[in-house]
């Protein structure tokens, strides 16, 4: 039966090749448009340290303005401000704990034809590599030592390393940063989460930055902050010591904690610190401290692009066009059949068996449209790249992957036997006699 | 007019017409609000960021020696480019409208720290940084030499004399009427500044912000080995000027780079590259979604001519002309695409609603919804055109035939 339904559907397909084409191009069409936006949405909102989810948290108080909040309503400040920033990490609380912010650093090439050239960097803690996972290709990060010493050591991306020592294992050479030299510690192995997860501030789209060094010789040196920085009370003073001793916020910490009573006790330990600190006169605002993990933290920095749900929406929309098309002429298709459903009818084929047969048909529409769509998905995709070519980044967020094409294809069949349902159903329905009377 | 037999025919066979009406219901919907998304980034991108765009290019110089005299450095840059032919002004400045970073700070009324009252760009300029800029002063007057100072990264920067844009006046003093010039604001503490000019349009850096047009001058030059500079050249010369610019500043000092050199017109196309593939891509889908529906109809219009065609045999025997045939289709489709296009202007304006409230973007213009209606009504009466004609050639004798 399989196999004479098969032919049967071919036959009804070739029989109308104009809309039979027509079907399949707009179930395609509609799959294609729709599973575009949802892999463009689908890379922005995953989450690359889904693993350790429960173990990340990011930390938030709120040393903010008491007349004003950072945002409505009642948020605290997105990052921390270089006094509790410190006092957090050093009081080494939490299983593992970074400090860190973008900076902006000049490299000089030892080559003497290479010309020295300006690279974003983040200056961190021993912990951030573990914690995040991040993995090495050659050697490894600092210790803890090296960030209580304001060691000179560099952790360099792939990237880099190809560029300033072509490629080779470059542990333990000197590499020298606005005229100070470095020794490398270790060259990170291909690493671009997406979105870059561990400093939404600026564009969580973008590669993570390309060379790593301790946090605490990054203060002492007054290396230039390359991120945000935000104040809402004046410097008491003048130069960088009142800087650093000020309201002003521009560093990110995380913290690592193992098990929900260990996030209880920081919880705890932070509410502890703010309330300390409001009797020295800061912390005017109410105590509102947080630790997100990575999914809450992506979530409440609204880093997906409201632009790609209004985009989703009007795809699916279209989707609905296209299926409501698509039924429309199966509908117009069957009716033009009626006669020869009719016959079969009255000859004795169930209405089981016509409706298995006009699904059939329907479902070699639907996967020609499911494949076709996964087509369309690619070129889909390859115009979104092409519209942000200016955008480096682009092409981290345009990349098909199985989940994604498997979803078309079961989009696009369930797309298809469902619009055909009522048009089958139609069928079945038919009274024989009405039809066949005329002849 | 055959306009009672063709609703009754219709009604015979509700469900087929029904899902057509659907589909232009959805497809009209669909179009209206991918017009008023595409007028509404159409009339962002629009707007004048006050500089003088098509003849201005900017750069960054970072210096990386250890104690670098950025003062003297940036004294002799400026010089040196102020000297090239060609070029008009120059001034060197934290950043520029439409860079999408930069410095923005809290403005009061009063004195104190407490809740602001408006909060505005702020771009450190010279003297020069009007002309620099290319703006175009309305009231007041431009900084005097002697007024300009120097800050750094970690100084109060904060001036007594300040420009703004016509928009921030307004925004900060929202009750007054008459000139803006003379009158003082403070910034966080007890810093007070007096407007001593008004520009027409100033930008901040970042085109998002709902503050987008409240920015002001700061006659302040950054002490910083990272300083950004601002060219504006006679018309024709920008491109050669970059070059030399380039040339010039990297080999008169080694201890730097120089970085970031964009025009105008490249900072401007970055800045709206959303906004302008949101067009591209609504514009992609509303044309793709009415050759769907188009097509989908002609479609529909065949398969009806071909199931009709005994009766249409039989009208035209009893005496129909072609003209009368092509007209029965042709209303056929007015009707039901009247249907569609009434239920596509609730369903429109439903899902605009939605929108806005969601994703709060610009309710639409009423009169996109008259221009989808009319222009779904053509789509729809093109693509039964053919068939129709088709119909109208079917001959008198197929009716005298038994199939």
């Amino acid at each position: 039966m399989f196999r004479y339904y098969l032919k049967l559907g071919t036959l009804s397909i070739r029989a109308n090749p104009a809309l039979s084409f027509l079907m399949v191009a707009a179930i395609a069409i509609g799959i294609g448009a729709c599973m575009t936006i949802m892999t463009v949405k689908h890379v922005m909102s995953g989450n690359p340290i889904e693993h350790k989810n429960d173990q990340l948290y990011h930390v938030q108080v709120d040393s903010w303005n008491p007349d004003d909040p950072y945002e409505d309503p009642d948020l605290p400040p997105e990052q921390l401000t270089y006094l509790d920033a410190k006092a957090l990490f050093d009081a080494s609380r939490a299983f593992r704990q970074t400090t860190s912010y973008k900076i902006s650093r000049v490299v000089q090439p030892e080559d003497d034809d290479a010309r020295p050239f300006q690279t974003d960097g983040r200056a961190t803690t021993a912990d951030f590599f573990p914690m995040f996972d991040v993995p090495f290709l050659y050697g490894s990060g600092w210790d803890n030592a090296a960030d209580a010493t304001e060691e000179r050591v560099v952790v360099l991306s792939r990237d880099l390393n190809e560029k300033v020592f072509g490629g080779e294992n470059s542990v333990g050479r000197i590499l020298t940063i606005n005229g100070e030299s470095f020794r490398v510690s270790g060259v990170l192995d291909d690493w671009t989460p997406v979105p870059k997860f561990f400093d939404l501030n600026n564009n969580p789209y973008e590669e993570p930055e390309s060379l790593y060094l301790p946090f605490s010789l990054a203060v002492a040196g007054r290396f230039d902050r390359g991120g945000n920085t935000s104040c809402w009370k004046p410097l008491e003073g003048d130069g960088f010591e009142a800087f650093l001793a000020s309201e002003c916020i521009w560093v990110q910490m995380w913290v690592e904690l193992q098990g929900e009573s260990a996030k209880a006790d920081y919880m705890q330990f932070l509410d502890a610190y703010v309330e300390e600190q409001k009797l020295l006169g800061r912390f005017p605002r109410p105590l509102n401290n947080r630790l997100y993990n990575p999914a809450e933290w992506m979530e409440y920095q609204e880093v997906v692009d409201d632009d790609v749900d209004v985009l989703l929406g009007l795809a699916v929309l279209f989707l609905v066009v296209c299926l409501l098309n698509t039924i429309g002429l199966l509908l117009a298709k069957s009716m033009r059949r009626a006669k020869d459903t009719s016959l079969r009818r009255a000859l004795g084929a169930s209405k089981l068996e016509l409706f298995k047969q006009h699904i059939f048909e329907a479902g070699i529409i639907g996967v020609a449209g499911g494949l076709l769509g996964i087509a369309m998905t690619w070129l889909g995709l390859r115009g979104i790249e092409n519209l942000y070519v200016e955008y480096d980044f682009i092409q981290h967020l345009v990349r098909m992957d199985w989940s994604m094409i498997s979803l078309a294809v079961v989009l696009a069949v369930a797309s298809a036997l469902g619009a055909a349902l009522y048009p089958t159903w139609r069928t079945c329905n038919i009274t024989p006699a009405t039809h066949l009377r005329l002849q | 007019m055959e306009f009672g037999p063709i609703w009754r025919t219709m009604m015979r066979s509700k469900g087929g017409y029904i899902l057509i009406a659907l589909q232009i219901a959805v497809t009209m919907a669909i179009m209206v609000n991918a017009i008023a998304i595409m007028q509404e980034r159409g009339s962002k991108m629009a707007r004048p960021s006050g500089l003088d765009e098509a003849n201005t290019f900017a750069f960054v110089s970072v210096g990386f020696a250890p104690d670098m005299n950025n003062k003297a450095l940036i004294n002799e840059d400026l010089d040196t480019l102020r000297n090239l032919p060609g070029v008009k002004h120059v001034t060197a400045s934290n950043s520029f409208p439409l860079r999408q970073g930069g410095w923005s700070e809290g403005l009061h009324r009063e004195p104190g720290v407490g809740k602001s009252v408006s909060s505005s760009a702020i771009y450190f300029v010279d003297e020069h940084g009007l002309d620099s800029f290319g703006l175009e002063l309305i009231d007041g007057e431009n900084f005097a030499p002697e007024q300009v100072g120097w800050n750094s990264d970690t100084d109060d920067p904060w001036p007594a004399t300040v420009i703004v844009s016509q928009a921030l006046g307004e925004h900060l003093f929202p009750d007054h009427d008459g000139s803006y010039v003379g009158k003082t604001f403070y910034f966080n503490d007890d810093n007070p500044a007096k407007i001593v000019g008004v520009v027409k349009t100033l930008q901040s850096p970042w085109q998002g912000w709902a503050g987008v047009e409240r920015a002001m001058l700061v006659p302040q030059r950054r002490d910083s080995e990272f300083v950004r500079y601002i060219v504006r050249t006679e018309p024709g010369y920008r491109d050669e000027l970059m070059v030399q610019a380039e040339e010039l500043l990297a080999s008169s000092n080694k201890d730097r780079i120089i970085r970031n050199m964009v025009t105008m017109d490249e900072v401007r196309k970055l800045a709206y590259l959303g906004d302008a593939a949101m067009i591209k891509i609504l514009t992609f889908v509303v044309a793709l979604l009415t050759a769907i529906t188009g097509l989908g109809l002609v479609g529909l219009a065949s398969f009806n001519v071909a199931r009709r065609t005994r009766q249409i045999g039989i009208r035209r025997a009893l005496g129909a002309t072609k003209t009368a045939i092509v007209r029965y289709f042709m209303l056929e489709n007015f009707v039901i695409s009247s249907i569609g296009i009434a239920a596509g202007g609730i369903l429109a304006v439903g899902l605009n609603i939605f929108m806005v409230q969601a994703f709060s973007l610009t309710p639409l213009a009423w009169y996109v919804i008259p221009i989808a209606m009319v222009a779904l009504w053509i789509v729809g009466q093109l693509a039964v055109a053919g068939p129709a004609r088709k119909a109208s050639n079917i001959s008198p004798a197929i009716a005298t035939r038994s199939v």
